[in-house]
């Protein structure tokens, strides 16, 4: 890849849409495989889009993931129409949720998915407010080399 | 390491995806029944014990590089998890042990491997 060369894409996630929950996440950690990223950078930009398709489902209307590839970094944004949270800091605790019973049934929910996000990134920023909706904006820094 | 076939057998399981090979080898075991915990902490290459069996398992292994799982308590996936398993080669065992007497019996493997029995 050129160094000035940065690929991107988008992904449409639909709110309450269990049934292809997983799809987006799947889809960026296979083209970020094809490109030839290392595999520990791979699995960090697949938990961290999988955690975020989730927090859409579970809690958002709908989003949009969109993914940026420089030969250094991998730039995930998702940004969402929804609710909002209304205290992001009691968001970012450890076990602190939201989530219905039902959303707990499916092994989701327990309160992990932003702090796990924040954890798997090398820059991790998160701008919400009730009634607004939320953005979250995610960098991984790659290795530079490719297979 | 821990071999898949030392786990059919040590749990008296069934293997639901005949095509995956049996000396798949796992270092890492994780339980849980929380695909968040498994998203969290769970390392690459682990087999997965967990008392769930729907298919966000198998989403979550995908996404998570885990490379097997067992179904804990008789909880047989649905027919559609089981072919999404097979198109990702996941390999998954069903055991009627409950959690803990599963845990205890792979624990004693990977003893016994640090042992070199």
């Amino acid at each position: 890849m050129d160094a000035e060369e940065v690929y991107r894409d988008e992904f449409p996630v639909r709110g309450g849409d269990f049934a292809n929950a997983g799809i987006a996440a799947r889809r960026i950690k296979q083209l970020l495989k094809d490109m030839g990223l290392d595999p520990q950078t791979v699995r960090r930009a697949a938990i961290v889009s999988y955690e975020a398709e989730m927090n859409v489902i579970m809690y958002a209307w709908e989003a949009r993931i969109a993914l940026a590839v420089s030969p250094r970094e991998v730039h995930i944004t998702v940004d969402d129409r929804g609710p909002g949270i209304p205290d992001v800091e009691q968001a970012m605790t450890e076990g602190y949720s939201t989530a219905t019973a039902e959303m707990r049934e499916l092994g989701f929910g327990a309160g992990m998915g932003l702090p796990n996000i924040k954890k798997n990134a090398d820059v991790f920023t998160i701008d919400s407010a009730a009634g607004r909706g939320t953005r979250l904006d995610i960098v991984i820094r790659t290795n530079g080399h490719r297979t | 390491m821990i071999v898949l076939k030392d786990v059919l057998a040590l749990l008296e399981g069934e293997l639901l995806t005949p095509a995956c090979p049996l000396e798949t080898a796992f270092q890492k075991v994780f339980a849980s029944d929380l695909m968040s915990d498994v998203l969290t902490s769970a390392e690459p290459g682990s087999l997965l014990l967990t008392g769930l069996s729907n298919t966000h398992v198998v989403r979550t292994c995908s996404v998570a590089d885990l490379a097997a799982v067992v179904f804990v308590q008789g909880k047989r996936p649905a027919a559609e998890v089981v072919d999404q398993a097979r198109s990702e080669n996941l390999p998954l065992i069903v055991t009627k042990m409950p959690m803990f007497e599963a845990c205890f019996r792979i624990a004693g493997l990977v003893e016994d491997g640090k042992r070199g029995r």
